[in-house]
């Protein structure tokens, strides 16, 4: 025999689970933002006095000393993309995991291990001259946890690892690349 | 009131079995849209006046990098670029390119937020206009 008290935090409860699965769509998950034009400007370098086929050759190549395995590729757009699978795990998260387990909270679930994309896209800077372009690249990642759950699935934006990038390729084709 | 227990219990479990997203067959999935193909189809399509289709697919490419995604794939033959955004979902999109009549293009999106097709209007408005934005040209509707 139970109240209707319980009755009806039973039927809440019910609902609120129901809900719970309807997972939507953020609203402005495809509206231009503001800050994509800073981003654009962060992960895109002007080259100019090279081809195009030249400058992806380039890029294929520092994406290999990056250590990417390049899985597509399509030349006629200018576009290449490499993905690489790396250990994800981090000295502050096992130290906070020991701690944890020394005070007898069990074993803690870190990050273990990640899979990070890179994007390289070619396009021409301008109609006239055939030796300019805009190359742009763009960093994701997935990492996943000791217990096989995701932890972290986000694009990546620290200005010094594109920094890094594009100086990696403009040793490559010995030319520099300008900010836009 | 009073409510026996296993009445409760027979209740609850016939409320969450009748609950949609309880599938008995998973594998139904595969030929399955809750919207009509043609509803659909005008959702995510639109026409812009132009013939040149390498230059917007690079602007397809463009848009999709502004709007934090990351592209996978592209086929120029095939017209068609897959990407991806990651930001605490995961959101992948397709957009195909192809000839319309003699002076236009048709350039069709689809796209997939977690486990669930995206079929809200909007959405696919909001990208239509970044497009239309990046192209300088007006995305048409198409019946």
């Amino acid at each position: 025999m139970i109240t209707q008290k319980t009755y009806y935090a039973w039927c809440a409860a019910i609902i609120i689970v129901a809900l719970a699965g309807c997972q939507t769509i953020p609203k402005d998950a495809l509206k231009l933002k503001p800050e994509s034009l800073q981003k654009r400007a962060l992960q895109t370098r002007v080259y100019e006095g090279i081809t195009e086929t030249e400058i992806l050759s380039a890029s294929a190549g520092v994406m290999q000393d990056l250590g990417f395995n390049i899985d597509e590729s399509e030349t006629k757009l200018g576009v290449i993309v490499g993905s690489k699978e790396r250990d994800a795990t981090e000295a502050g998260q096992v130290a906070a995991a020991i701690v944890i387990a020394l005070l007898g909270g069990g074993a803690m679930a870190i990050d273990k291990n990640q899979k990070l994309r890179l994007s390289l896209v070619v396009r021409p800077a301008s109609e006239d001259n055939k030796q300019k372009h805009y190359v742009r690249v763009t960093f994701q990642r997935i990492v996943w946890n000791t217990q096989n759950q995701i932890t972290k699935i986000e694009g990546l934006d620290q200005p010094e690892i594109y920094q890094e990038f594009f100086d990696r390729l403009s040793k490559a084709v010995f030319l520099e690349g300008y900010e836009i | 009131m009073k409510f026996t227990n296993t009445a409760i219990a027979i209740c609850s479990f016939a409320i969450l079995l009748s609950l949609p997203g309880c599938q008995t067959n998973s594998s139904k999935q595969l030929l399955q849209t809750s919207e009509s193909q043609v509803k659909m189809r005008s959702i995510q399509t639109r026409a812009f006046d132009t013939t040149d289709k390498n230059k917007t697919l690079r602007t397809v490419i463009a848009t999709l990098q502004d709007l934090g995604f990351v592209v996978d794939k592209a086929d120029e033959t095939l017209g068609s670029v897959s990407a991806t955004k990651l930001d605490g979902y995961q959101l992948r999109m397709t957009v195909t390119v192809r000839p319309k009549g003699r002076q236009q293009l048709l350039v069709r999106a689809n796209a997939q937020y977690n486990l669930t097709a995206v079929e809200d209007p909007e959405i696919y408005q909001d990208f239509f206009s970044a497009l239309g934005k990046s192209m300088f040209l007006s995305a048409h509707s198409v019946e």
